[in-house]
Parts: structure tokens; C-alpha cells; sequence
């Protein structure tokens, strides 16, 4: 049973040099108790389609979608109390910098307390007990004293274990955690990582954990979907990803870390991401793909099939025997 | 929190002691003098001259004239007016609380408006109540206030009717003073009818005394807003799946409220030195015009007198603000 239902999520923003489709025709599948791992670089369109879901975007964006729903509910049906309801309680989501992520004003108690009285009949003492249980889940030395603190007497470490307490504090089904540990020491990250995935098990949630770290995916994740330029390009499992992409991207990506690197020189795919303006007709990689021919910077690629990861290519990699490659109609191979 | 108080009152000590040096020389520097003035148009004697130049201690260097103001002031004591012979305190104070009611029924009328008009703009920013309200303000902010009060006492109290055009209180009433303040003596006096005349007199001057406050103050507040809305903790309210009013009015405002606080402060120290033109139209008798008269008359102990009670409360409006931003903002308190 799917927790989370997204078909075909597209984002636009309006700025001052005309639209940008930030994400386009994304599609999301998270079950219960399940660890997805979305990677991509920055301005893949990874944070804003989670955005999306959780209702978090600025008004200058423009969000549609075929299907969005959580728990077989229905996203985009929904009135604006309604979807709070289940926003911070059964959905939430921590973010990737803790101490700009809590209000300076507020103690660090009182901001989490607030989701509490929001989302739980607990009384006032009852929530102050929930608090220090919630300090004590995510390892807060010393719970009591910590929870009259304000941020900024807080470490990144620390405030982003009181952004998880927030974020699980109602009991959530689904945690969107978005590059939680990037603003935090490479010793700190490796103990946020350890928290959320022990929480994970401990709690049953399903957890989607947008990175840009292989590494991270390889440790945690279950299965993992790669974007690239707003559109999702391969989704696999975490162990099938690693060892047969099937996209020339996720492919170059795997080639580009340091333990896989077999030359002296580190391999790096040439080019950026594209931006606005420069948005190439067919597929968004062709630019920056060795394999690409005429088809590729003309048609837009079709999806392949779910045994080739759903990679969004016109010449999936690795196709095993048995397996036709989607073709698109008109397209001459 | 007590240490930043101290902290903070311990540059009370050189800032008054500047404002002493400064309200003495001030009116020193001005050309003309005093004695002549008094003497009017008739003139007076050369003997006669030197007896009062004599009497008022101008025949002294200037430091030991300055000494002596300033060991005065240490013990309250900022001498007699010149032209009334009163002391200087006693007069400051029978006029103090018209200015201070005025200010603060001004500086409330700018606060109610300007602050959620301000926040309702940046919620709803770049929308029709946006543009309008903001243009609103700065046609505010841009007017001659004297006109501005003018066009008000022609429409409401020469056309409608509704308010009267000059003074603090009806003339068929008449009480002690007990507190210096209109609307709570008019109320303490039980004459029917006198505090509503005390509240029709305030409406049309807080008005015209309000406007540039207000306009400045929604301003303020509209781009601190606008500012804070973008920030990442108010994302994080979002996602807690807090209601638009919480986030607006508790999460934003209460970290928009720094740099609206300064301005409010700010207008309230502007408007406790007294407002000249508010107070000349409206026949006001408050401090602005008092200090302005004393000016011409060369009146040597009232203005240095009132201008360091000004600046004294200036000092004051500057400490609570500090306090206030102490008490809003977590990071400013030091522990």
C-alpha cells in the first residue's frame, strides 16, 4: 500500500525573466515503513517537489499534478485547515539549515510544544513529558534545561535533533528530511543519519531523504529515485542502482565517486545543469551525455520500463536479455 | 537582563552630561540677547543694562556661568524663566502632560494603523490593498502637515461639524487640574459631557500629529515583513502546520518587530519634544510651543532648561526601547 501517490508533479515559478519549470512530471511512490533516497544535484528539483507535497512553496509558485495523494487521501482536494491537520503531524519534514530552521525568538521548548497543542489533546504538562521523552528519543543531553534554550545557544548538531523532535513529535507516518546533515561536521552528520534511521525502525515511518551524498544513499537508503533538471531520470532499488544504472546520468554520477574512481584523475561529467533559457528540446542530459545522438537532443525520451529502473532514455544502459527498451513513436534508432 | 539595564543606563552619563554642555552654548551661539529683547521696543539705559546683565551673572567668563547651570541642574534645580520669573521645572511640568497626552494618543492612532496595515500588505504583497496602501502612505508622508490639518479642521469642523477646531476643552467646563491630562480629569472632575469634549478635542490633532508615524510605521513594518516572511523559520512554522494568523502575527511579527520598534520609538521621541506646527494650528499649550516663544524671547533658562528635559526624556523613550528589544529578541539579552 502506498503512503505517499505523486503522478506527474510539475512546478513552475513566475520570475522576472519568465517562467521556470523547476520540476516537471515527477513521479513519487513511497510505501509505509519505506527509506527513499532522492538524489541529485543542486537545482534538480529534489527540495521543491517535497515543498510541493507539504504545501511549503512561495505564492510565485505554480504547482500541478495528475495525482497527490498521502494515505489515499486526496493533496490537492483538500481545504487549507484540512491540509494543516495532516501537515506537522502525519506529514512532516526537517530541513538543511538548523539554525536558520527555529525561530530566535522562541525557545526551542515552546516551538516544539506549539506542534504538540496544534496536533495532540495532550495537556500542558503532558507535553512538557512529551518533550523530554522526544529530547531524550533524539539524544539531547540534559532534556529539562535544554528545552528553555533559544537556538542560538544551541549547536547545529543540537538544533537539528530539536528539528527531528519537532518533526516526529506528533507521530508521523511519512519524514521528509531535506539534506539534513549538509550544514552540519562530517562527524555530526554520520550521528544525525544513525538517529533518523534508528527512529525509522524504532517508529515504522517511512523516511525520504533528499541528498546529494551517494555515500548517505548507500548507508541508508532502500531504494532511490535520481532527478535531473526538475524530472526524475532512473528509480531503483538502493543495491540494483548501484550495481547496474541504467541511465547514463545515475551511471556518471556512480563514476564520479571517489571510492569507485580507478584512475588517478576523479572522472567528472563535463557541463552544468541546464537553467532557464538554455532548456534543450529532447533530453535534458543530451548536452553533457557521451552517448547521445540526433534522437536525444531532439525527442524527448520515453520512460523505460520498471526492470530498466524507469529510466527516462532513449538508450537505456545495461538492458538485460528478455527486456525491449520503450521506443518513442517516430523516433529513429 | 539587569546587567544590560545598567549597561545601559551607564551612557546616560556622558550623553547627559554632552546634552548640558550642548542646551547652554545652544542658545549662547544664537546671536541677540536677551536683556535687549526685554527691553523691547523703548530701549533701555546703559546703567540699567549693566544692573541686569549684572543680576543674570552675563558679566561672568562662560565656564563659571556654565558651572554654576550645571551644579544647579545636579540638584534639580534649572532656574527662573526671565520673562514669568517661574522656575523653569514648575513650567516645564504645567505643560508636560498636554504634550504627552497628545503624543501618546498620536503615536497609539500610528500603531493601530500603521502596524497591521503594514502586516496585511505583506501578506498580501504586490495585491491591489498592497499598492494602494502603500501609495496611501507615502502621499502621507509627503504632506504638508499644516495643510493636512487645515483640510481636516475645514471638512470636520467647519463643514461636518463633529470636532472643534482649537484648544484642549470645552469652555462650559471647567476643573482643576489633578493629573495635567485631559481625558483622565475631565473624568475624575464628574461633569457630564467633559470627557466627551476632552475626547472630541484630541481627535483632529493625534490625527494630524499620527500621520507621518503612521505612514512611517506601516512602511517599516510592511518591509520587515516582507523580509522575515522569507525566512527559513517561518517555513518551519509552515510545516508544523500552524494557521496563516499564527504565522503571520506570532512567528513573523514577533521577529519583524525589532526594526518597527526603533521607528516607533523614534517617532515617540520626535513627538515628546512637542510638535510646533500640530500645536501652534490646534492652539495647543504644549511644550513645542513654548520652546519656540522662549527661543524668541531669548529666554536663556527655559531653553537650556527644557531642551535637556527633552533630551532627558528622549533618553528615557531610548532606554525602554532598549528594553523592549532586550525582551523580544533572545540574542540581545545578555546573560
Amino acid at each position: 500500500m502506498s503512503l505517499l501517490t505523486i503522478r506527474n508533479l510539475s512546478v513552475e515559478f513566475t520570475t522576472g525573466s519568465g517562467r521556470f519549470r523547476a520540476v516537471d512530471s515527477v513521479d513519487v511512490d513511497v510505501r509505509a515503513g519505506e527509506i527513499l533516497a532522492i538524489v541529485g544535484e543542486s537545482g534538480s528539483g529534489k527540495s521543491v517537489s517535497m515543498l510541493a507535497t507539504m504545501g511549503l512553496l512561495p505564492w510565485t509558485a505554480t504547482v500541478t499534478a495528475d495525482e497527490m495523494s498521502f494515505d489515499g487521501r486526496d493533496l490537492r482536494a483538500m481545504s487549507g485547515p484540512e491540509r494543516r491537520r495532516l501537515v506537522g503531524a502525519d506529514l512532516s519534514m526537517i530541513f538543511q539549515e538548523p539554525m536558520s530552521s527555529l525561530n530566535p525568538c522562541f525557545t526551542v521548548g515552546f516551538q516544539i510544544k506549539e506542534a504538540l497543542r496544534k496536533h495532540t489533546d495532550l495537556d500542558r504538562k503532558q507535553r512538557h513529558a512529551r518533550c523530554i521523552e522526544l529530547f531524550e528519543m533524539v539524544g539531547i543531553p540534559s532534556p529539562e534545561k535544554r528545552l528553555s534554550a533559544f537556538p542560538h545557544q544551541l549547536s547545529g548538531g543540537m538544533n537539528q535533533r530539536v528539528m527531528i523532535a519537532m518533526a516526529i513529535s506528533c507521530r508521523p507516518r511519512l519524514l521528509i528530511a531535506d539534506e539534513p546533515t549538509t550544514a552540519l561536521d562530517v562527524t555530526i552528520q554520520a550521528q544525525i543519519l544513525d538517529l533518523l534511521t534508528g527512529l525509522q525502525k524504532e517508529t515504522g515511518m517511512g523516511l525520504i531523504l533528499i541528498t546529494h551524498d551517494m555515500g548517505v544513499v548507500a548507508e541508508t537508503a532502500e531504494r532511490v529515485a535520481v532527478q535531473y533538471a526538475g524530472q526524475k531520470v532512473e528509480d531503483q532499488p538502493v543495491a540494483d542502482l548501484f550495481a547496474t544504472p541504467h541511465h547514463p546520468y545515475t551511471a556518471a554520477l556512480l563514476a564520479a565517486l571517489p571510492e569507485r574512481a580507478t584512475e588517478k584523475r576523479l572522472p567528472t561529467i563535463p557541463g552544468v545543469v541546464p537553467g532557464q533559457h538554455d532548456r534543450p528540446e529532447g533530453c535534458l542530459f543530451s548536452p553533457r551525455c557521451k552517448f547521445a545522438d540526433e534522437t536525444c537532443r531532439i525527442v524527448p525520451p520515453p520512460v523505460q520500463p520498471r526492470p530498466l529502473g524507469l529510466a527516462r532514455c532513449h538508450y537505456p544502459l545495461e538492458v538485460p536479455e528478455g527486456v525491449v527498451p520503450a521506443k518513442v513513436e517516430g523516433a529513429s534508432a | 537582563m539587569i546587567k544590560y539595564l545598567l549597561s545601559r543606563l551607564a551612557t546616560f552619563v556622558p550623553t547627559f552630561l554632552g546634552v548640558c554642555i550642548i542646551s547652554f552654548g545652544f542658545i549662547r551661539v544664537l546671536p541677540g540677547d536677551p536683556i535687549i529683547v526685554m527691553a523691547g521696543e523703548r530701549g533701555m539705559t546703559q546703567e540699567r543694562y549693566e544692573t541686569l546683565s549684572r543680576q543674570f551673572g552675563f558679566d561672568r567668563p562662560l565656564p563659571v556661568q556654565f558651572w554654576e547651570y550645571f551644579t544647579g541642574v545636579l540638584q534639580g534645580d534649572l532656574g527662573r524663566s526671565f520673562v514669568t520669573n517661574r522656575p523653569v521645572w514648575d513650567e516645564f511640568f504645567s505643560l508636560f502632560p498636554a504634550t504627552l497626552e497628545l503624543a501618546l494618543c498620536a503615536i497609539i492612532f500610528a500603531i493601530a494603523l500603521g502596524l497591521p496595515a503594514g502586516i496585511i500588505a505583506a501578506v498580501y504583497r504586490g495585491k491591489f490593498f498592497d499598492r494602494a496602501l502603500m501609495s496611501t502612505a507615502l502621499v502621507g508622508y509627503s504632506m504638508p502637515i499644516f495643510w493636512w490639518a487645515l483640510l481636516l479642521i475645514i471638512v470636520f469642523s467647519g463643514n461636518l461639524g463633529w470636532t472643534p477646531v482649537s484648544g484642549r476643552m470645552g469652555l462650559m467646563y471647567f476643573f482643576d487640574d489633578v493629573t495635567g491630562f485631559m481625558l483622565i480629569d475631565s473624568l475624575l472632575s464628574g461633569q457630564s459631557g467633559a470627557f466627551k469634549s476632552a475626547v472630541q478635542h484630541l481627535i483632529l490633532p493625534s490625527i494630524v500629529l499620527g500621520t507621518i508615524p503612521l505612514a512611517v510605521i506601516a512602511r517599516q513594518t510592511r518591509s520587515a515583513m516582507l523580509e522575515v516572511l522569507s525566512e527559513d523559520y517561518i517555513r518551519t512554522a509552515r510545516a508544523k502546520g500552524l494557521s496563516p494568523g499564527r504565522v503571520n502575527g506570532l512567528h513573523a511579527l514577533r521577529n519583524a518587530m525589532i526594526p518597527v520598534i526603533t521607528v516607533i520609538g523614534l517617532s515617540v521621541g520626535t513627538l515628546l519634544a512637542g510638535a510646533i506646527l500640530t500645536e501652534t494650528i490646534f492652539s495647543w499649550p504644549g511644550i513645542g510651543k513654548w520652546m519656540v516663544d522662549s527661543i524668541f524671547r531669548r529666554d536663556y533658562p527655559v531653553v537650556q532648561g527644557g531642551l535637556l528635559m527633552i533630551a532627558v526624556i528622549v533618553m528615557i523613550v531610548n532606554l525602554i526601547v532598549d528594553v523592549l528589544y532586550g525582551l523580544i529578541n533572545p540574542k540581545i539579552r545578555k546573560r
